[in-house]
């Protein structure tokens, strides 16, 4: 409710005839016309007021839109088919982002694939669980405190962890060999400027938003449908797996959405895991879903390849010297847009889901 | 059946431990590394005292003769970081303000999705933003045009400006949230004596959630601390102590991410310093939070 709208009209200043002696006011009539006189200054006080705080809210979509003009008119007629398939180049016409898409590609779904099961294991753990005690105040307090942390310093942490795995097979890289039957997998030890290692810390910058966003979402299920399925004779985890989470779905999924976008558009943590500024290669060789049946191999290759992404060829076309690369950079700026708006749609349908189908 | 529960739980506790463990990798990372190290190694303090790396006024670790002091580094930080703060606080607040106690319930549900949309926006572009834009089409013909100063082309200011533009969405919605957790008998009383909206706006509302506004304001300022990408590419790459804001400067954050291009060798000093400088970042934005948190928390249990 909107206070304008409770509050009653206002009372308004009957007019008052200023008084037109010589002689100078006493000090409190002095005080009284000034009184009497501030609704005339007032009224255009409130105005300007009220007009000062609408245009601060409307300040952000003018931005948006002076950047979404800005930046179509230096990219949009660089933003070719071309450009989406060939790879990075000295000629800036002939500069594409096919690496960074499939190295994006690549880190944001592994990182999914590690953070959501953690995630909502976590969650379904602090709201299931662990409902009270030092435990859940203690996970709490981190989870929020993570929240706020840069996410270059997360970069720090996997380039010190996943990198270089605390410098412990600096003098001697090892080459796990894994065997899987059909095939084997040859894992690098330490992971080095892998994918991997972009997707593992990419995955423990999205760990809080994605514990918080299943939180809410289970914490939405009013508990008296799980006291119905304790009543039929279900255990904890049946009323979890089989009541629990299956409402819970489309409010978590919002919130992985949401993750996958923020993870989709970080840079910093990715340059400091080494992320290729100029590469003329896709993880494990595929450029298209049809070279997956082509070289099945290159699933398998491809996280420990090195990689770019979208942001990281964005940035590093924006720090170049030539003018020219101003306008490649703005069309991948429009390609990175145009990949966030798939997710932010998604995130909405996902969201209007959850809502329709929540009746209890 | 009992031990299948049991075992649940255990898998379950530990994927709520993976967090805790993370805030310990961070901690662990920087502390080996930046002040005590496990011998033989030695950590950054060891080598260089923190009397010289927090009053020196030169940054020059890639030079042969090597000075670490991050002065030059917090003047960066604090300079796109104050500006930031400067444009980008009164107009957050305004904004609450309007949402909060003008705009029709109508008007509020178009702002909210065009903020999330503006806050979505990857950090990277609005340095291209501030680089492309900025610069050119707004400070130097505004500063340098009229008003005849030298616009660098790396330039503080811009970066200030971008950064703002992002913490605006953070101060808006968050302030907007205290404003509308002030009880309305409040501003019934206040309408009750006669005041005007502005009155009961600026002098009854924004008082009574100066707190959950002042929260807003640490966050937005902790965040805009800790951006990376816009200031490493609009405001420069040279450790300067200045309070020019159209020089250019190096904050923490952008050395950061321009040292780990070189792939420092492991254990030199230039890397190790990497740490201290991220070390130093760390304590700031998570003082910032917490103190942030601790004033929510309080909101929160006053008005319940």
């Amino acid at each position: 409710m909107n206070a304008a709208q409770t509050s009653l009209p206002l009372p308004t200043a009957p007019p008052v005839k200023m008084p037109t002696s010589s002689v100078p006011p006493a000090e409190s009539t002095k005080y009284l016309l000034h009184v009497r006189r501030r609704p005339v200054f007032s009224r255009w006080f409130e105005r300007g007021f009220e007009w000062t705080c609408a245009a601060s809210t409307w300040f952000g979509l003018g931005v948006l839109i002076v950047l979404l003009i800005g930046v179509l008119w230096q990219g949009g007629s660089w933003l070719t088919l071309s450009f989406l398939t060939n790879y990075d180049s000295r000629h800036p016409e002939q500069a594409g982002v096919i690496a960074g898409l499939w190295g994006s590609f690549w880190l944001v779904s592994l990182a999914t694939l590690l953070t959501v099961p953690i995630g909502v294991g976590a969650a379904i753990f602090l709201e299931e669980y662990q409902t009270k005690g030092w435990l859940r105040t203690l996970i709490e307090v981190n989870l929020s405190n993570l929240a706020g942390v840069p996410s270059i310093v997360y970069g720090i942490l996997g380039m010190a962890v996943f990198v270089k795995m605390f410098g412990a097979f600096q003098h001697d890289p090892q080459l796990l060999e894994v065997s899987l039957g059909f095939t084997s997998m040859q894992i690098p030890l330490p992971f080095g400027r892998t994918v991997l290692s972009g997707a593992m810390t990419l995955a423990l910058l999205m760990l809080p938003v994605v514990i918080v966003a299943s939180r809410e979402a289970l914490r939405a299920i009013p508990s008296s449908i799980r006291h119905a399925s304790y009543a039929l004779g279900a255990t904890h985890w049946q009323t979890i797996r089989h009541v629990v989470l299956p409402v819970a779905v489309p409010g978590i999924t919002t919130g992985v959405i949401l993750a996958v976008a923020r993870a989709a558009s970080e840079t910093a943590p990715l340059l400091m895991v080494g992320a290729a500024i100029f590469l003329a290669r896709t993880p494990g060789g595929i450029e298209s879903p049809a070279d997956v049946f082509r070289h099945p191999h290159g699933l398998l290759e491809a996280p420990f390849d090195h990689f770019t992404a979208l942001p990281i060829q964005i940035y590093n076309w924006v720090s170049r010297p030539e003018p020219e690369y101003r306008h490649v950079a703005a069309a991948a700026i429009l390609v990175l847009l145009a990949v966030l708006q798939v997710f932010n749609i998604a995130a909405s349908i996902a969201r209007a889901r959850s809502r329709s189908r929540a009746r209890w | 059946m009992r031990a299948r529960e049991l075992t649940i739980r255990a898998l379950l506790l530990g994927c709520a431990l993976a967090s805790v463990l993370t805030t310990a990798g961070i901690i662990y990372v920087l502390f080996t590394e930046a002040l005590i190290a496990i011998p033989p190694e030695k950590a950054f303090f060891q080598e260089v005292s923190p009397v010289e790396f927090f009053t020196g006024t030169q940054w020059t670790p890639q030079y042969q003769e090597k000075h670490f002091g991050i002065l030059p580094l917090l003047a960066g930080t604090f300079l796109v970081a104050g500006i930031a703060a400067v444009i980008g606080l009164p107009i957050g607040l305004a904004g609450s303000i309007y949402l909060s106690e003008y705009a029709a319930p109508r008007t509020r549900n178009l702002v909210k999705p065009i903020l999330e949309i503006l806050a979505g926006i990857p950090t990277v572009v609005f340095g291209y933003f501030a680089l492309v834009f900025v610069t050119p089409y707004v400070l130097r013909p505004v500063f340098q045009g009229w008003l005849g100063m030298e616009v660098n082309i790396f330039n503080a200011a811009s970066a200030g400006i971008v950064v703002a533009i992002m913490i605006i969405p953070i101060v808006t919605s968050l302030s907007e949230e205290a404003l509308r957790s002030v009880p309305h008998a409040l501003r019934e009383a206040a309408y009750a004596l006669g005041s005007t909206k502005y009155q009961v706006s600026a002098k009854v509302v924004v008082p009574a959630a100066l707190s959950g506004i002042l929260a807003s304001f640490l966050l937005a300022i902790s965040r805009a601390v800790g951006e990376t990408m816009a200031v490493a590419i609009a405001a420069g790459q040279s450790p300067t102590m200045t309070l020019n804001p159209f020089q250019s400067v190096e904050t923490m954050t952008a050395f950061i991410v321009n040292v780990s291009f070189g792939d420092k060798p492991q254990g030199s000093l230039e890397w190790k310093s990497l740490f201290a400088v991220a070390m130093t970042l760390f304590v700031m934005t998570l003082t910032m939070n917490v103190i942030s948190q601790m004033i929510m928390r309080r909101l929160r249990e006053v008005y319940q």
